[in-house]
């Protein structure tokens, strides 16, 4: 397939063009035996331990933007997915719905970096399917990312074990991705360099579990926020949480872009970000783990869980006051992943 | 872009000592109207209310453009949304707010060319990229925004886009305050001005006000410590008997204002009556387009007259707006009225009270 063609409805017939898409643009740059086998599914060989599954779709405008694209976006939302279960991700699926008249250029680049993300988490692409829609019935590339990780034994974490006295920490700074899709989309130029977060973050998940420190909850602030995340964390545990507005690292373009555009971060998509609540005997060394990790260089510990206002989340303010982080409600920024 | 002009206005330290020197100052009990709905939400934002002695009362007033557009200008936007030959651009916070019937998100999904835009000249833009439909951009807003859509005017007038139009709902501050102070009940000690529309008017704007109702006022900024200082200085006037119209926003705010907008705006608009959702007709508080501007009049080129219709039952906007109640005491506040459901205009602007007040408390 030459760059400069484009997709046509033949490429999701199922036929000889499918094949040849497959053969020559897909299996090369994917590079797995399970996929280069062509049957209907992948078998695989799968360790002792619980499984994690989880599924995603993506449908983020525009495709490309400043630090990645649709193609990054989708696997490593997919390995973070499995990696806040506490799992080690290994297979994931891909499925694309491509509308009909998208460069080859645009897929092949795209599915390069889904091939390179895949290849920096340490999972494999196994399985997959391809569609094609004609014009008007999809919006460039849709892909939806499943995927299978292994629970080691001994690890525990879920949204509910957060505890009165547990330390709250983020592995680096907030709301990068939602505020780059945006002001990509809008044409918001911008003097700065603000680009997505994207980022696998199982490598960084399986040092936390490695380091022997206990460690209750784990999630990626991803639609919605830290501010929604958080929100629903205080309510599955039936905790209260208390967050310090000066530990909250948030870029000056970006804390900027908010207040031009009346966003509060708290409530902007990462893409590359964790949450990790752990005992506050453990803080320091899981903070310091993850800032060993290149994703988590500039992690902080921005707040902690009490037993005062179980469900919800308060924020001190910068000048002493506080006010509630409710979860978003009726306004959110249209697809920004 | 760089933020830092703003942090030595969010010192802690210097926050801490405002309100300090509030605590001490402060004897009785006093009512202070926030007038603007980026001050309410800034607010709320930065937990003001919560650092504040008891006795201080802080209203939010008739200053978020989405809230006080009239329910018919709504049921207008609706109408335009609904003619297939017509491509409507508005701001996004409009797009939810019910009118009588239906919303402009509605009509959307229902199929129509509704299309939310940051400035009106992407709206312009829009009417260029299709020449063969009408494009009809939603105005509303204070001084703050009319100055732009005047000069967009005077632009489409000298491209001679003919296929784009305004639906002018545009609404003057000052107006608007004596129409409070004059209202019945309304019980206020003194105004916190809107930092960002007297950019545009100039302090002076408000001496007429000011000096007809000897009201405690002083213009703001948008950061803590400038909404502290606008409270302490209001304090200290209640406390004196002095009532002064103070600048506290001289970093951006000058007594004439931007004589250059200023003069766009009259070069287009007229001052006409206008309405204000919750409120009523106030006198000399909208903008309409003048004679020979008029080609570019969405209401007279689709001869769109829309009748008033009363306010949803039980929608407490407009009390709320005068400072009469605070949203808690509506009693559709989080049961039948949410940002997911709004019923009135102050829960749907991000910058309206009950927004502010269900979001943040």
């Amino acid at each position: 397939m030459a760059d400069n063609d484009t997709i046509l409805l033949d490429h999701g017939s199922g036929g000889k063009v499918s094949h040849a898409m497959f053969s020559d643009l897909i299996l090369p740059l994917f590079d797995s035996p399970e996929l280069a086998r062509q049957d209907d599914g992948a078998v695989l060989d799968v360790p002792k331990g619980r499984l994690a599954f989880s599924t995603d779709s993506y449908v983020v405008d525009p495709i490309f933007f400043p630090g990645g694209n649709i193609g990054d976006l989708a696997v490593n939302g997919t390995v973070n997915d499995i990696s806040m279960c506490g799992a080690v991700p290994l297979y994931i699926s891909v499925g694309l719905i491509i509308e009909e008249g998208l460069p080859v250029r645009d897929l092949k680049t795209i599915l390069e970096t889904m091939a390179g993300a895949a290849k920096k988490a340490g999972v494999r692409i196994v399985t997959g399917d391809t569609k094609v829609v004609p014009r008007g019935k999809a919006d460039k590339i849709f892909i939806n990312t499943s995927g299978v990780g292994v629970i080691p034994d001994g690890v525990d974490v879920s949204g509910d074990k957060a505890v009165a006295g547990d330390q709250i920490i983020v592995s680096g700074t907030i709301a990068d991705h939602g505020i780059t899709v945006l002001s990509e989309r809008e044409g918001l130029k911008f003097d700065s360099d603000v680009k997505t977060d994207s980022a696998p973050l199982n490598h960084m998940v399986k040092a936390i579990l490695d380091s022997g420190c206990r460690v209750h909850v784990l999630r990626d602030p991803t639609r919605g926020g830290l501010g929604t995340t958080l929100n629903e964390i205080a309510a599955q545990s039936g905790v209260g949480i208390r967050l310090y507005e000066e530990k909250l690292p948030v870029r000056g373009p970006v804390q900027g872009t908010c207040e031009l555009l009346g966003f509060d971060p708290l409530y902007i998509a990462n893409e590359g970000k964790l949450i990790a609540i752990v005992p506050e005997s453990d803080a320091d060394k899981v903070l310091a783990t993850i800032r060993g990790d290149e994703f988590g260089k500039e992690a902080v510990i921005v707040g902690e869980v009490t037993d005062r206002e179980p469900g919800r989340v308060i924020l001190e303010t910068l000048i002493g006051g506080t006010r509630v982080v409710d979860m978003l409600a009726g306004e959110q920024l249209p697809r920004i992943c | 872009m760089s933020l830092k002009y703003v942090e030595e206005f969010r010192d802690p330290e210097l926050a801490r000592e405002l309100v300090k020197k509030i605590r001490e100052t402060n004897t009785r009990e006093l009512r202070l109207m926030e007038v603007c709905g980026t001050h309410t939400m800034a607010i709320f934002r930065h937990g003001v209310r919560s650092v504040l002695p008891p006795g201080i009362t802080l209203l939010s007033g008739p200053g978020c453009p989405v809230c006080v557009t009239a329910q018919k200008d709504i049921d207008a936007y609706v109408a335009f949304a609904r003619n297939k030959d017509v491509i409507v651009t508005t701001f996004g916070d409009l797009m939810k707010v019910p009118g009588s019937g239906s919303t402009l998100a509605r009509e959307k999904a229902a199929g129509a060319d509704v299309r939310i835009v940051y400035s009106i000249f992407d709206a312009m833009a829009v009417a260029r990229e299709n020449p063969d439909r009408e494009v009809v951009f939603c105005a509303v807003g204070f001084e703050t925004t009319i100055p732009t859509i005047a000069a967009s005017v005077l632009t489409a007038a000298g491209e001679q886009l003919g296929n784009f139009s305004i639906y002018a709902a545009n609404k003057l501050t000052p107006p608007a305050l004596a129409a409070l102070m004059e209202a019945d009940g309304v019980d206020i000690d003194g105004f916190i001005l809107p930092g960002h529309v007297s950019v545009i008017t100039g302090t002076d704007a408000y001496r007429k006000t000011f000096e007809t109702y000897d009201i405690p006022s002083v213009i703001a900024g948008f950061e803590p410590v400038d909404i502290l200082k606008a409270v302490l200085l209001l304090v200290e006037q209640n406390e004196t008997g002095i009532p002064e119209l103070v600048n506290a926003y001289p970093r951006a705010v000058s007594d004439t204002g931007n004589l250059k907008a200023k003069a766009v705006m009259s070069q287009v608009f007229e001052i006409c009556s206008a309405t204000w959702r919750g409120i009523g007709d106030i006198p000399d508080s909208g903008m309409c387009l003048k004679e020979e501007f008029q080609a570019f009049d969405a209401a007279q080129k689709f001869d769109m007259d829309m009748p008033d219709v009363p306010e949803p039952k039980g929608c407490a906007c407009g009390e709320i707006l005068m400072g009469l109640k605070t949203p808690e005491a509506c009693k559709l506040y989080k049961t039948a009225c949410s940002p997911m459901s709004p019923v009135g205009p102050c829960m749907v602007s991000s910058e309206g009270a009950c927004a502010a007040y269900y979001k943040y408390s």
